[in-house]
């Protein structure tokens, strides 16, 4: 009976409808589109704040100044307890010839000497030090603060706190908008899907007492559905693709400082997503209506 | 015995009691005019007979298989055994004579081959051959009723159920629609027509169930028309 004898008769009466209703498959189609459009911006933004923040967290790190009476030996005690404490990804001792260098290097080509100026180096050795993760910064800086010889730790101290709560919100706001979006890309597909319906309804009555199987009846309006879903969404990916590329070549030449994700592997995946989510939403939005009105 | 109903009482949820304790048997074969004023539950009958409605007490069984405890996806199966035609035709206005009879093929998964040899069949039989690719807004009500007879034959049910077939047409037509339904009756579906025209039973010598308020009031296997 759910043989493959019955799909040209299914496909042929889903084309039917489409363009019976021409005009509303347009407009499910369109807003389909728009839907999966606002979806794609929205996940193309999701994932690119947290390209962003990734990086910004990866650069954090802290510097930790030594206590200007330590020796050498103190100093590379000091370096080891350091690297034993639990999260910390990579200590680097800078001394204070070095920190000089790069001081004065920032003033590269102007006529000016600091140490001569000063007439000491006034800079103190120090350790950059990189967390493994940076939610544990604060924690690590803490105990550093507490070693002997340690004057100082400098890492930022406040906004490493309030970057992450910054970043936690972008993902909460995201996945929220997201679920709205798809939710209503639901409904309209199962208005269009109902009123599709609704028009055929006395010929579903018919066929149910003529004693056409439920699947009989469904399998068009599921083609309809995933029709109008992978249409729009296609559609939507489209603009999305010539949208996001154009971006990014002008976002790479005239604000080359902000990164951008770029790996072509992960935006087909996120492009096959969309369109998956599309069909998806036809075929939910076809379920949700066909249900009540098969029950004869 | 193809149809049996016992003790079977239907209750509508807004409370309106259709039928009440109603047992009837239907041989294979007959012919049974089911009359009885409107509201007497002759539709609520028919409902049953095809499982559009549940029974709210009794037994119901069609062609020896229960109908109550029938699963749902056991209801199409009972509903190709059963032809039904329509009081106002439920024709499809965009497809032919043809296509009409087609679709109840195609719908219940006949194959393509069958289907072309048995709707010129069955046109034939109910006297339109020549109409075929005629639009039902082309027809008289009365060839429009013959349409909805062959599409009710055209999957050799064992059963006939007419609902007022000739509620919307003349009395001529009528009669052309019930010497039809004989006709389909002598070559062995058993037929059961709902219908209050007095003027269509009086003669015809047929098993006449009348309803009324919900009971059966008399059951005459001799064709008397009761006033």
């Amino acid at each position: 009976m759910s043989s493959f004898k019955n799909f040209g008769y299914f496909f042929g009466e889903t084309f039917k409808s489409l363009r019976r209703n021409r005009l509303l498959s347009i407009a499910t189609v369109t807003t389909v589109s728009i839907c999966i459009l606002i979806l794609g911006v929205a996940v193309l933004m999701t994932i690119n704040a947290g390209h962003f923040i990734n990086r910004l967290e990866s650069d954090i790190e802290m510097m930790v100044f030594v206590d200007n009476s330590l020796n050498r030996s103190q100093i590379s005690d000091l370096e080891r307890e350091i690297k034993d404490l639990d999260g910390v990804k990579s200590v680097t001792f800078i001394s204070k010839e070095q920190a000089l260098k790069r001081l004065q290097d920032k003033f590269a080509g102007q006529e000016y000497n600091l140490k001569n100026t000063v007439g000491k180096n006034p800079l103190p050795d120090s350790f950059e030090v990189k967390a493994e993760n940076p939610q544990n910064v604060t924690a690590i800086a803490a105990k550093i603060q507490k070693m002997n010889g340690v004057e100082k730790v400098n890492y930022g101290q406040g906004i490493i706190e309030r970057l992450l709560k910054v970043t936690q919100w972008v993902r909460i706001i995201s996945v929220t908008l997201i679920v709205f979006l798809a939710l209503g890309a639901v409904f309209l597909i199962a208005t269009t899907i109902r009123l599709a319906i609704f028009s055929r309804r006395k010929e579903i009555y018919l066929m149910k007492l003529i004693g056409a199987t439920d699947w009989f009846i469904r399998w068009p309006f599921f083609i309809e559905g995933i029709i109008l879903g992978s249409l729009g969404s296609l559609i939507a990916i489209l603009f999305l693709a010539l949208g996001y590329s154009s971006l990014l070549n002008n976002i790479q030449t005239a604000m080359f400082f902000i990164p951008m994700v770029t790996n072509p592997g992960l935006l087909t995946k996120i492009y096959v997503a969309l369109f998956a989510s599309g069909a998806l939403l036809g075929v939910l939005g076809t379920y949700i209506s066909l249900n009540r009105f098969l029950d004869v | 015995m193809l149809v049996q109903f016992y003790n079977v009482s239907k209750v509508y949820n807004n409370g309106v009691k259709a039928l009440n304790d109603i047992s009837l048997k239907v041989n294979r074969g007959e012919f049974i005019f089911l009359m009885g004023s409107s509201g007497a539950g002759k539709s609520t009958l028919v409902k049953l007979m095809i499982r559009e409605e549940l029974p709210t007490r009794g037994q119901i069984f069609v062609a020896s298989r229960s109908v109550v405890r029938m699963k749902r996806n056991e209801v199409p199966t009972l509903r190709r055994n059963i032809g039904i035609v329509f009081q106002d035709f439920k024709l499809l206005e965009n497809k032919t004579v043809a296509e009409n009879v087609a679709f109840a093929m195609k719908v219940v998964g006949a194959d393509a081959a069958e289907i072309r040899t048995r709707v010129p069949e069955v046109i034939q039989m109910v006297g339109l051959k020549g109409r075929e690719d005629s639009f039902p807004g082309q027809l008289s009500g009365g060839e429009q009723q013959r349409v909805g007879i062959a599409r009710a034959i055209a999957n050799r049910p064992l059963l006939l159920i007419a609902d007022e077939p000739t509620g919307n047409l003349d009395l001529d037509t009528s009669l052309e629609i019930m010497d039809l339904l004989y006709d389909i009756n002598r070559k062995g579906t058993t037929v059961i027509m709902a219908t209050h025209a007095r003027e269509l039973v009086r003669n015809a010598h047929k098993r006449i169930i009348y309803l009324d308020s919900g009971k059966i009031s008399s059951d005459n296997s001799n064709g008397e028309v009761f006033s």
